[in-house]
């Protein structure tokens, strides 16, 4: 847009300090991610004796292996490895569900419009917005009287049930913008509800499947609410079992651990924020950009 | 026309409407029914477990009578406010900056949207160690030769929501910066070009004409950040945990502490749906008029 910046001289000044900010500003975004690496890097000693900040004199994993598979969450001292694979078991049958539900919802609020379409979906845009503590109390009852009380499949389906609101928002804002011609064209040639869903809608909309499966999978993951008010103990998800193992107050403050119990922690969203940064900043957007 | 293709045209115009049903079923029960059986929980004497017995607003006038709760709702405006201004102020000025065709903008944009894919309760971890008094920045500068800094807001009862607000301000204010940078791709370069024809200066165009042009963007970002400040809790818990003592108290940890904490679920309750009231206040109004503006254009 200010291509036309230039007056020389004067615009090369500007520029620096334009470049100054920015890079000013992006170190400081960065310097937590980097303390937390350094740190889980050192041995305790140093870390008592230097600065936080500084390079590691000697590096060693032996914190990340405490992390992992030795360190007391509660009374057990399994490490994070258990809560990992709870987190997992959390985490994809429940973005499979969202995702698909969201993708069938959005479909039939666009190309399947009914009377009433457009209350169904802000019902829906409703809950994206809803402070969960509303409905921690009587979510917490109804688990107990479905026996899912503190249990992954209880975090399943409470995942993806506040989950359909947001991929329906994704699929529902995406699909509008697909023309109609498409779906009528395809049920002229005798293509019903489901086989036009499948062979023409499905194979547009990777990119929006995409986002809405990055979203939902940062979301859930990162779930600390849902998880510390339904689960306790080992069936506990990881962002819970990481808060424990940081507030043990006995004994000589082990910060490595900490750090590395938090890198272990946050590498599942920042490998998938690496690797398809793009449709995350879609998903971020998708609430505050009209589809 | 036979019988049998008629039901069954009639079983495909329905369809629709049935296979979105299970799902609106859900969302009626786990949204709406749940914050009415809330509602009802709230204006009964519930301790430990639910008790369905009416005793109108008992539990609001023993909530607004409670210390604590004043703290938490006096810390929420701190916090929003300054969360609110500082995230924004922040991410509009990145945005602008990042919108001088910048060499590598796209690795700086990363590195400032990074924070969003983390959890609050790692950015919480993270910064209770930085900012740790005995350890982390004080020491650092102590170290440098300024012996008498002092940086340990987060054991101190005055300054520790700031802690917060810094936090969350790291965490959040990426998110302001790619809504305006949205805000900023789709202006339509002809004003500007106009503008500085007139003989406009940058910041000038910038006061006058962009950054008024960015207010959709500009509602979106307070709306969608206010969201998130109410319903902060994981952040304050894993920084703070709520204190010293109950310093950083919210409305969300309160909510959280009376019921399964201090077995005073009616409190908690009320405390959910004054939560609820001030959300709803503010994003109703928010969608009505995007889902209006979008069925008008």
């Amino acid at each position: 847009m200010a291509e036309a910046l230039s007056r020389p001289g004067k615009a090369r000044l500007g520029r620096l300090f334009v470049y100054g900010c920015l890079v000013v500003v992006a170190l400081l975004y960065l310097m937590p991610l980097w303390v937390m690496v350094v740190t889980s890097l050192k041995p305790l000693d140093e870390i008592y004796g230097g600065s936080f900040i500084g390079v590691p004199k000697v590096v060693t994993l032996d914190a990340w292996r405490a992390a992992w598979s030795e360190a007391c969450i509660g009374t057990e001292c399994t490490g994070l490895k258990p809560y990992f694979v709870n987190s997992l078991l959390m985490v994809i049958p429940a973005v499979a569900l969202s995702t698909g539900i969201g993708a069938i919802n959005g479909y039939i609020l666009t190309k399947w419009r009914f009377p009433g379409a457009n209350f169904v979906f802000g019902l829906l845009l409703f809950g994206c917005f809803l402070p969960y503590q509303a409905i921690l109390i009587p979510m917490a009852r109804t688990l107990g009287l479905l026996g899912l009380a503190g249990s992954i499949p209880g975090l399943v389906a409470v995942h993806a049930s506040y989950g359909i609101c947001f991929t329906t928002l994704f699929f529902r804002n995406y699909f509008v913008s697909l023309p109609d011609e498409l779906t009528k064209a395809a049920m002229v040639d005798g293509a019903g509800f489901f086989r036009i869903f499948w062979s023409v809608i499905l194979p547009t909309s990777i990119p929006i499947i995409v986002v809405s499966c990055i979203w939902q999978f940062t979301q859930i993951w990162n779930d600390f609410l849902f998880g510390v008010s339904f689960t306790s103990g080992s069936s506990s998800p990881i962002t819970v079992a990481l808060n424990n193992i940081v507030n043990v107050t006995t004994g000589r403050k082990q910060y490595n651990v900490d750090m590395a119990a938090a890198m272990i922690a946050a590498i599942p969203t920042l490998v998938v924020y690496i690797v398809a940064g793009r449709y995350f900043v879609r998903g971020l957007t998708a609430g505050a950009v009209k589809g | 026309m036979s019988a049998s293709t008629r039901m069954s045209s009639r079983l495909a115009g329905w369809l629709p409407r049935i296979v979105v049903a299970p799902s609106l079923l859900v969302v009626i029960v786990t949204v709406y029914l749940f914050i009415l059986w809330t509602g009802v929980i709230s204006v009964t004497s519930s301790k430990f477990v639910p008790t369905y017995d009416f005793v109108g607003l008992e539990q609001y006038v023993r909530l607004w009578a409670t210390p604590r709760w004043h703290t938490a709702v006096a810390n929420l405006f701190i916090f929003s406010a300054l969360f609110l201004a500082l995230s924004t102020g922040l991410g509009l000025l990145m945005a602008i900056l990042l919108d001088q065709n910048i060499r590598a903008e796209g690795a700086l944009r990363a590195i400032y949207l990074y924070p969003m894919a983390l959890s609050f309760i790692v950015t919480g971890t993270a910064w209770k160690w930085i900012m740790n008094p005995g350890l982390g920045v004080q020491k650092v500068v102590n170290d440098l030769g300024w012996t008498d800094f002092r940086f340990d807001w987060i054991t101190n009862p005055d300054m520790a929501i700031y802690t917060v607000v810094v936090a969350g301000v790291w965490q959040s204010s990426g998110f302001a910066m790619a809504i305006f940078l949205a805000g900023l791709r789709g202006i339509d370069n002809s004003v500007i070009k106009a503008a500085q024809i007139e003989g406009a200066s940058l910041p000038l165009i910038y006061r006058q004409i962009i950054i008024p042009m960015l207010r959709p963007a500009m509602l979106s970002v307070i709306v969608l950040l206010s969201y998130i400040a109410i319903k902060s809790f994981d952040l304050v818990l894993a920084l703070t945990n709520g204190g010293p003592g109950t310093a950083t108290e919210l409305p969300s940890t309160f909510m959280f502490s009376a019921t399964f904490r201090r077995n005073q679920m009616g409190v908690g309750a009320a405390s959910a749906v004054m939560m609820l009231m001030t959300v709803a206040a503010i994003i109703v109004p928010y969608l009505y008029s995007e889902l209006r503006s979008e069925n008008n254009g």
